[in-house]
């Protein structure tokens, strides 16, 4: 609080400002927040606020702890994003203020996270200890914890982290445990969370993603060649394995830097997709998940990301290959354009109709906007550190 | 804690380093930065920003003491069979693999 002598002049100079007419700080503007976003400044630990309009950067929020490899949620109404923090730091930040509503340290070491479809629960993945916790999205008090538990080969009772947690339909969330090779559907709707656990999917899930119907769960598999399918629409049917052999007797190159399969890439009844430990984007018929295509691409890909109108995928590169962004033509399927938006290209992200795509420059400490259809570069906003970029349109979208 | 890997791979490395091995401080100012880079960004990904680890394990500078700088340097370039961690000996020499080493037991922020 401020002392109190300081407080009346302080009054004074607002009300002088008013009577100015002089709006100067965007919090006094009354303003929608659907062409907003956020940029998650790793190093600094803040967050920018983004006005994806008007290519501005509206607000900086700090003290939000280690920010690599954080992830960004919006809750329904758009107004706020719950910031996860590597160090298991959950933040509620206010896009219109710019400031942090509420703050937990929930874990030791977390991963991500989602919010349930109908907006009341935010849940966490957490690395350490490995689980799922639950949190009222209005408050974040803490609402339910499930730990990630599996039998070991000696049969000692193990937690494994927890990585690709996503919402579902039917207030349901899905993860998979990474050490464990399990994918665990949490129920929502008794009075306690109820967990369906299906084991032996694969070796090392190492991420997943939900289609955007919310149908299809697929976990992208580190240990061997090949993705674990879950149909949520016949949970009794079980996992199934997808694209096993896609690199069969062929070796693979070191994996420097882990797959994202958040942004599920479909175009024409297509999933586009990273292969790992290979220089390919893979292309599987959604219909029987057979592979269609191998399309050769600059270096390992990192994300696969289809513009929202599926005429392209954009895909980026694991380091040493991460300073090009690389844009493929969906019906011919093939490269069309190499781009050098800086060193470090780390996230993309495209504008609610796709016109426009953000990406971040993470060593050149900028955020550089293109345009989808010229692929001219129209802006550039300064950020330190750059990493994940996520704009409010997605608080309307299954699974992200 | 056992570290059979480790210990296997230190074993190697006493073979495998050249005797006449480039002597330390030869490396610029520019690439020690970006070796630096490295190390906090990229290794960080898995090993997290702040060495607290992440889908891959943290790197204290008590883990990092128990091996030898040389036997850490050689980790380093070859990977941990059977883990997700990957020989880095493609985009790294063996005295940048030194520098990591001994900026991972010497300088490094994780202080347990």
């Amino acid at each position: 609080m401020l002392p109190l002598a300081l407080r009346k002049p302080l009054v004074a100079v607002s009300l002088l400002a008013l009577l100015a007419g002089c709006q100067a700080t965007p919090n006094t503007e009354l303003r929608g927040t659907g062409d907003l976003g956020v940029v998650v400044e790793r190093a600094t630990g803040s967050l920018a606020v983004v006005d994806t309009s008007h290519h501005r950067i509206l607000a900086r929020v700090e003290g939000l702890g280690d920010l690599s490899h954080a992830s960004v949620k919006f809750s329904r109404d758009t107004r706020y994003a719950f910031v996860f923090g590597r160090d298991g730091g959950l933040s509620r930040v206010d896009l219109l203020t710019g400031e942090i509503t509420h703050r937990v340290m929930q874990s030791g070491n977390s991963i991500g996270g989602a919010i349930s479809q109908d907006g009341s629960l935010v849940a966490v993945a957490n690395y350490e200890p490995g689980g799922v916790k639950l949190f009222d999205s209005e408050t974040l008090e803490e609402v339910a914890e499930i730990p990630a538990t599996y039998r070991d080969d000696d049969g000692h009772e193990q937690r494994s982290k927890v990585v690709g947690l996503v919402d579902a339909p039917g207030n349901r969330f899905v993860y998979s445990l990474f050490e464990a090779g399990e994918i665990h559907v949490i129920d929502m709707n008794g009075e306690a969370p109820e967990v369906t656990r299906f084991t032996e999917i694969g070796e090392e899930p190492y991420d997943a993603l939900i289609g955007p119907s919310g149908r299809y769960y697929i976990a992208g598999l580190f240990g061997e060649d090949g993705l674990a399918l879950l149909d949520l629409w016949h949970l009794e049917e079980g996992v199934q394995r997808i694209l096993p052999d896609y690199g069969r007797g062929e070796e693979r190159l070191p994996v420097y830097k882990m797959p994202h399969l958040e942004g599920w890439a479909m175009a024409g009844g297509e999933a586009w997709l990273p292969a790992v430990g290979r220089h390919e984007v893979l292309i599987a018929d959604s219909g029987d998940w057979s592979l269609v295509e191998r399309i050769p691409v600059h270096g390992q890909p990192i994300f696969v990301m289809t513009r929202p109108d599926e005429r392209q995928v954009w895909v980026n590169f694991a380091h040493p290959d991460n300073n090009v962004v690389q844009v493929i033509d969906t019906e011919r399927r093939e490269v069309i354009a190499t781009l050098s938006p800086g060193e470090a290209v780390l996230h993309m992200e495209f504008t609610p109709r796709g016109e426009q795509v953000w990406i971040s420059a993470r060593d050149s400490d900028r955020v550089v906007v293109y345009d989808t259809r010229t692929l001219d570069e129209v802006a550039r906003l300064p950020s330190e550190s750059p990493s994940g970029i996520f704009f409010t349109d997605r608080a309307h979208r299954i699974g992200l | 804690m056992p570290l059979p890997a480790p210990c296997r791979l230190l074993l190697l490395s006493l073979c495998w380093l050249p005797l006449a091995a480039l002597a330390d401080g030869s490396l610029s100012t520019e690439r020690e930065e970006e070796l630096e880079t490295l190390l906090y960004q990229d290794c960080g990904s898995c090993h997290g920003m702040t060495l607290r680890g992440g889908l891959g394990p943290a790197l204290p500078r008590s883990r990092m003491n128990a091996y030898s700088r040389d036997g850490l340097a050689a980790l380093i370039l070859q990977g941990v069979e059977g883990t997700a961690m990957p020989g880095w000996q493609g985009l790294l020499t063996e005295e940048e693999a030194r520098w990591l080493a001994d900026h991972l037991q010497n300088d490094n922020p994780l202080d347990e």
